[in-house]
């Protein structure tokens, strides 16, 4: 039998900047394919949904690509699928930086703007504290500080989900986790050390699943 | 909350990182992925990358540069210097950057910082302001690599550049560049507290008190070129210091 390397997509709506992820995940010697067709969604043993800018357009773009109901069926299984900024706000059921618009709502609850403070964007390094015990959490094991770059996040911890926090004049959701999807607002690929041995265990789970599941 | 950043910057010319005095006497100091790639692992918390030759002929070689740094760090990284359009700073994302820092073309054209804020969203915006101190309490903007000074004032001019769609302040004191004097303590304070985005220092940082003076007058984030490059200090021992001085910085 022969093992081969995990096959890891992701997502290019157009929107993102995808050299900094691809940049991290090479330095962990790991490859990926830029995809944007709902089969890939489907096949790939690894799945990661980037995204910067406006929710309403991060949402269109994946509409117009067919990839809303491929994206939500892999995150209801809880196949390895790692969303990431804007990647992660979509996962929930909408956001107040988009009034109307719904998003993927995989994630129960609803973006928030964050709190008010002298300075926003919330842009730079934040501390993070690791996901409590309760659901247990595979990735968010260690405290640590994430780069981010947000005007929103969840602010509150959703149910069946294992919940990383972060605070500025006020908590809000630095990353969630469940089955084999992480999914951080901030960005691990631009995450120093840290967030280098987060994606590496996200990617250690995506090598582990595909190799038990075939 | 928001930790305090130090950010090394790289000054780039045909493919070297290369430094002057107040922009003038340009050397050669390395290689820019070797130096960056060095920086991170030593605790920098962002780069910085500037094309301060900006020619047509140098654009492409210089998306090659941005490729290179990208690979070698893992910490974010902004670049400026010759952004002009859209398609410009496209370029520069595509080709690693995490953000891009607009100076000239923004001061002729502020709608630009508008238009890049809609389409990459506020936080991947850098405005870039070389400031000089006419009189106490006034800084004019010099664009152009600080050789063409416009009579606009710094601090209404951050202000300005702020509102149309800027995330972030980068800003530069054109007298203390590269002359190890410490930061224009007075610009950033008034720049900082005129603005709602975070404030980079930069020019004429030597030693870790000169960025904690930097942080408490305001600024978020402090900018060092010469003194790392020159090896006169290394971020590892700056961070110490400010540590030591009862800074928070991040874990690493």
């Amino acid at each position: 039998m022969t093992i081969d390397l995990p096959d890891i997509a992701i997502i290019d709506t157009g929107l993102s900047n995808l050299a900094s992820v691809e940049s991290a995940c090479g330095r962990l010697g790991v490859g990926v394919r830029r995809i944007s067709d709902p089969e890939s969604i489907a096949t790939a043993d690894g799945v990661v949904l980037p995204g910067v800018g406006h929710f309403a357009e991060g949402m269109a773009r994946l509409s117009a690509l067919g990839l809303v109901e491929p994206i939500r069926f892999r995150i209801q299984l809880g196949r390895p699928t790692l969303a990431i900024c804007l990647g992660m706000q979509l996962l929930a059921q909408g956001s107040d930086e988009a009034p109307g618009i719904a998003g993927l709502g995989v994630v129960a609850g609803r973006v928030r703007r964050l709190p008010p403070a002298r300075i926003r964007p919330h842009l730079g390094w934040n501390l993070v504290t690791a996901a409590g015990p309760e659901p247990r959490p595979r990735f968010l094991v260690d405290d640590g500080a994430a780069s981010f770059a947000n005007g929103f996040a969840l602010d509150a911890a959703p149910t069946g989900w294992a919940t990383a926090w972060s605070d500025d004049h006020g908590p809000f959701v630095a990353a969630i986790e469940r089955g084999a999807v992480l999914a951080c607002q901030f960005h691990p690929e631009i995450s120093g050390r840290w967030g280098a041995t987060l994606l590496g265990r996200w990617m250690s789970c995506v090598l582990t699943e595909s190799a038990t599941c075939c | 909350m928001l930790l305090n950043r130090i950010i090394p910057c790289l000054d780039v010319r045909d493919g070297r990182v290369v430094k002057g005095v107040r922009f003038e006497g340009l050397r050669d100091v390395g290689d820019p992925a070797e130096l960056a790639a060095g920086y991170a692992a030593d605790g920098a918390d962002e780069i910085v990358l500037l094309d301060v030759t900006a020619t047509i002929e140098s654009r492409s070689a210089m998306l090659d540069t941005v490729a290179a740094v990208r690979r070698a760090i893992d910490v974010p990284f902004t670049v400026g210097g010759g952004i002009r359009t859209i398609e410009d700073a496209a370029a520069a994302l595509t080709a690693g950057a995490d953000r891009v820092a607009v100076n000239s073309a923004a001061v002729r054209r502020p709608e630009l910082l508008t238009e890049l804020a809609d389409r990459f969203g506020t936080q991947c915006v850098v405005i870039a302001i070389d400031a000089a101190r006419r009189e106490p309490g006034r800084w004019e903007v010099a664009i152009g690599a600080g050789r063409e000074w416009t009579g606009i004032d710094a601090v209404t001019w951050a202000q300005e550049a702020t509102e149309c769609g800027a995330g972030e302040v980068l800003l530069t004191s054109h007298d203390r560049d590269g002359t190890g004097a410490g930061y224009d303590l007075d610009l950033v304070s008034a720049v900082s507290s005129q603005v709602r985005t975070p404030v980079i220092a930069s020019g004429g940082a030597r030693v870790a008190a000169d960025l904690e003076s930097a942080f408490v007058a305001g600024a978020s984030a402090a900018l060092l070129a010469g003194v790392l490059h020159d090896r006169l200090t290394t971020i590892r021992d700056l961070r110490r210091a400010l540590s030591a001085l009862g800074r928070e910085l991040r874990p690493c």
